[in-house]
Order: structure tokens, then C-alpha cells, then sequence
């Protein structure tokens, strides 16, 4: 342990208070308005591969209370697991499911979500949160313009959205609608999402609803709730309607 | 003057304590209506002034927040006046009285007047923040309540209402459903101000300090009064207008004026009263100059 310490040399916040009020403020507003980008204007240094802005998540928000896990792409890097550890305390974990926050380098290397902390009924706040490094997700108003191959636009429902809103989904984990139907079927349990890409976070809490916006994508997406997807499809024609009204 | 003997953390919290809170609050954001327990810890003032609500604005604000503090609608209260100013000394942060200035509104009991607007946080001071804690004292129970979804009991206590005075009796920390799920106490805001919470743009926070829970609305959320088909939610409403700025539609308070007991009714919202008073003021001074 005190030879990782010893070795990790890359410095963390230069500003430890300011710095980490900014990122959860932004990650706060992130979650309270799902898949709106929130900027993240904090200059660090991270350990190759581990993103600056999934960095300053971490250095904001974990300590000695939150184990920590890591993708085999950072686990690779030695340097990572000591900066985490240095800087911050928290413990790295082996297994996914005992972490409360999950990294990911990269979203082909998340965890599936059901193998992760989902909390209980009586303690749904003790579930894991899913860091996901995406720098797809960078575009500030990319929201329902630029579709990224193999991902459909979504439309988000919930909690912190108004009426409904366009998304692109860069930076998504592939086949993941229907692993976050799964997620949000659990409601109040499970797993809250931050999408770090370069000084921008996107969140998704448990409670955001994502739907595939028409019927030309198919392929990726096997939903087995097919009901709930048409009325929202007609609910979003309604509100689009609005819009451009 | 002389330098401080000790010198506090920027947002008087260490940040560790921030951290917990951090945690807690973005928890609460994922789960809107559901208690989240947090380490809450001594501040300075007693237990029962806000103790919650502090340590929520401690954590979430910073030197480029602009805060304003209420207490029972009004900003020159002891209470909301010291909050103020402790802030102003340990985060750095500028204060205002105007909510459409304020980026952290801190209240107790009272939702502002003014519509708040995306952007703009509002941290409650919680006391009791378990609605069913008059309904069942077990922590455990109330929490499995919570867990299965029962409100029965939440329901049978409006019902003996209307049973024994005809109507819901309850004028102040109305229970309310939010996003459909939760039923969440909402602090002792009159019922007049449970609309305001609906599908507000605004991030609404709730921090109760002795009881140790952070709860939270995010914006855009439905926020249902609780009710019955037939005896459904209705918010308090005043018939007359305030004797001071002439608002309607506002809450007001009733001030004794002497010592026979008479009294005038005047907006609760010191803010809005001033700013409204002054509109009408110089509209007059306008139409007498033209």
C-alpha cells in the first residue's frame, strides 16, 4: 500500500474545495436534469486511461466510505488504483456488485447493470452509481441531431425532464435500453448513471425513462415492452408537435 | 480588527461531511420523496434553527452563489438573518433578499412568492421530516411502510378528519406523493404553497438536521396533494388582499397592531411585498407626473 502511494505522483484537484463544489454541482444538476449536459470546467490530471472529467467525479465524490470499482482497462494501469486510493481513500474492489461507484474507461467496458449494487426496498439509496467514460457524449446540444451508429435517438421521460426531450444517447453502452427498462422496472431500486465525456457530464437517474424514438431502428433493441413504448412514442409525437407549434 | 482564532473550511462543513451530504443529495435526486439517512453534524446554532437546511446549502454552495434565506416568508428575521451572514463569512458567497436574484433560496415554512425558475435550488429546514411519524413512532416500521408502498394509514388519519370537522384538517406540512411513489412530508409550508412544489423548475432539497434525513424533489416532478375523489386536496385561500402592497393570491399573516387585539393581514413574503409596494408606489408617481 505504501509503495502505490509512494509511486502515484499525479496530483489531484489543485483547488480540493472549490473544485470538488463545482463537479457535484454539476453532477447534481446533471441528475436533476437527465441528459442535459452540465459543464465541468475543472483542470486536472489523470492517470492514463482514466478520463479527467470521470477523474474529478471520482475525487469529488468518494472517500473511505465508497469502495470503488474499476474496468480491466484501468486495472491494467497500476497508476489509477493509486491515485484513487491516494487522493481519496476508497477501496478497490474486485467484484462489481460490491462497489458503490462503478467506473467504466470506456461504455463497451460496463458492467452489465444487474450485477451491480441495486440497493434494497427498505435502502434503495444504498445502490451503486455507474461512472461511464464517453467522450461520444462530449457534443453540448448534440440532442436528437447527430445519431451515433448503432445507437437509435432516444426519448427521455421523467423526473427533471419537461415534457419530453430528444437524445442522441452517444456514449451508451450498446444494447442498453432494454438492460435500463430492466433497471427502472426495479424503481426505488437501482443504478443511477453518470456520463463522464470531456469537460461535460450527462446524468441518468434510476427514474428517467428511454424510449427509441419511431419504429425505423429495431436491431439493437429487444424490448419485451412494447406497449409502454408505443404510448410513449404517441406521447412524444404530441409534445413534438407542441414544439414546433 | 483581529484575525480569527480558528480558521473554518471554505463552507464551514470539512469535506468529508460535504462528501456524505454530496452522496446523499445525489441519492435523493434518483429516488425524489425517499429519505436518504446522512451523518448530520454539529453546526452552529441549536438543533431545531435549521440545523438540515444549513448543512445542505453548506454542501452544495460556493463562492459564485448568490443566497437568500427566509424564515416564514421573511428575510429580516434573527434567524434568516444570521444564516445569511454566515454564509456571507464562510463560503465567500454574496446574499440577496430578492428570490429572483437568488440562486439558493434557504427557507423555513414558506415557498416564495415569486415564481423560481430553472437553475435555482430551494433547501427546506425539515423538522419532522417522516410523514407517517405521528401515524407510527417505529423507525423500522415507518421505513417498511415506505418500502412496500402502504400508505393506508396516511389515508385512514384524512379520513377521520373529514369524518370528525367535515373537512381535512390539515393546513400546514400537507403530505404529498411525489412522482407517484413517495408520500413525503413537506416541511411545515402552509398548504397554500403544496401547488408551488408541482412540476416546479426549480430543485427542491429538504435537510433535516436532528432527524438526520436529506430528501429531495428534482424539477419537473408531479407533486400531488393527498386526497379523496370526493373530498379532494384544497390549499388555504384569503378572501381579502394585503393592507400593505395590495397582492392577491398571496399568503399573508395576521400582525396584532394594538393592544385591543385588532389586526391587519400582510403578505407573509417580505420580498414580495417591498418590491410590489414600490411598483405600485412609483406607477403612481408616473401617472401623476404624466
Amino acid at each position: 500500500m505504501n509503495t502505490q502511494l509512494a509511486e502515484s505522483r499525479v496530483p489531484g484537484f489543485a483547488n480540493p474545495v472549490r473544485d470538488a463544489q463545482h463537479v457535484f454541482r454539476a453532477v447534481l444538476e446533471a441528475f436533476a436534469r437527465p441528459t442535459t449536459p452540465q459543464r465541468v470546467d475543472v483542470e486536472i490530471q489523470t492517470p492514463e486511461p482514466l478520463g479527467m472529467t470521470a477523474g474529478a467525479v471520482i475525487l469529488a465524490l468518494c472517500d473511505e466510505q465508497t469502495p470503488v470499482w474499476l474496468d480491466h482497462y484501468l486495472r491494467e494501469s497500476p497508476e489509477v488504483g493509486a491515485w484513487i486510493a491516494f487522493h481519496t481513500g476508497a477501496r478497490i474492489v474486485d467484484r462489481a456488485g460490491d462497489a458503490l461507484f462503478v467506473i467504466a474507461s470506456s461504455p463497451s467496458t460496463a458492467p452489465r447493470l444487474a450485477d451491480l449494487l441495486l440497493g434494497t426496498d427498505e435502502e434503495p439509496h444504498r445502490s451503486a452509481t455507474l461512472v461511464i467514460g464517453a467522450s461520444a457524449a462530449s457534443d453540448v446540444g448534440a440532442t436528437g441531431m447527430t445519431r451515433s451508429p448503432g445507437i437509435a435517438a432516444l426519448v427521455a421521460t421523467g423526473p427533471g425532464i419537461q415534457g419530453a426531450v430528444d437524445w442522441d444517447g452517444a456514449g451508451l453502452p450498446d444494447g442498453f435500453v432494454s438492460q435500463w427498462q430492466q433497471n427502472r422496472a426495479l424503481f426505488p431500486r437501482g443504478v443511477d448513471i453518470v456520463l463522464a465525456a470531456d469537460s461535460v457530464v450527462r446524468g441518468l437517474p434510476r427514474t428517467t425513462a428511454l424510449i427509441v424514438a419511431g419504429k425505423s431502428t429495431g436491431g439493437n433493441e429487444r424490448s419485451g415492452n412494447e406497449r409502454t413504448g408505443s404510448e410513449h412514442v404517441g406521447h412524444t409525437a404530441d409534445t413534438t408537435e407542441k414544439r414546433s407549434a | 480588527m483581529s484575525a480569527p482564532h480558528i480558521v473554518y473550511n471554505e463552507g464551514y462543513l470539512d469535506e468529508q461531511t460535504k462528501r456524505v451530504i454530496r452522496r446523499a443529495l445525489l441519492k435523493g435526486v434518483a429516488i425524489p420523496g425517499f429519505q436518504v439517512p446522512f451523518a448530520s453534524r454539529e453546526v452552529p446554532m441549536p438543533r431545531g434553527w435549521g440545523t438540515g437546511g444549513v448543512q445542505v446549502t453548506a454542501a452544495v454552495i460556493g463562492a459564485s452563489d448568490t443566497l437568500k434565506v427566509i424564515d416564514q416568508g421573511a428575510d429580516d428575521t434573527t434567524n434568516a438573518v444570521s444564516i445569511r451572514a454566515f454564509f456571507e463569512k464562510v463560503a465567500g458567497a454574496r446574499s440577496t433578499t430578492r428570490t429572483d436574484e437568488a440562486t439558493i433560496i434557504q427557507t423555513r415554512h414558506r415557498i416564495p412568492e415569486t415564481p423560481l425558475a430553472e437553475k435555482q435550488i430551494l433547501v427546506y429546514q425539515v423538522p419532522i421530516p417522516e410523514p407517517l411519524r405521528f401515524l407510527e413512532p417505529r423507525e423500522t416500521e415507518t421505513r417498511r411502510l415506505h418500502a412496500l408502498e402502504e400508505y393506508g394509514l396516511m389515508y385512514v388519519k384524512l379520513y377521520e378528519d373529514i369524518a370528525r370537522y367535515g373537512h381535512i384538517a390539515k393546513t400546514y406540512d400537507y403530505p404529498v406523493l411525489v412522482n407517484g411513489r413517495y408520500v413525503m412530508a413537506p416541511s411545515p409550508i402552509p398548504s397554500f404553497d403544496n401547488p408551488k412544489m408541482h412540476q416546479s423548475p426549480a430543485l427542491q432539497l429538504f435537510g433535516a438536521g436532528r432527524e438526520k434525513r436529506i430528501y429531495v424533489i428534482p424539477p419537473f416532478t408531479d407533486v400531488e396533494s393527498l386526497g379523496f375523489e370526493d373530498f379532494p386536496f384544497e390549499p388555504q385561500r384569503f378572501d381579502q388582499p394585503c393592507e400593505i402592497c395590495g397582492s392577491v393570491g398571496v399568503y399573508l399573516d395576521e400582525v396584532i397592531i394594538d393592544d385591543r387585539g385588532n389586526a391587519m393581514f400582510v403578505c407573509s413574503d417580505t420580498d414580495h411585498c417591498e418590491r410590489t409596494a414600490t411598483a405600485s408606489v412609483r406607477d403612481e408617481t408616473t401617472e401623476v407626473s404624466a
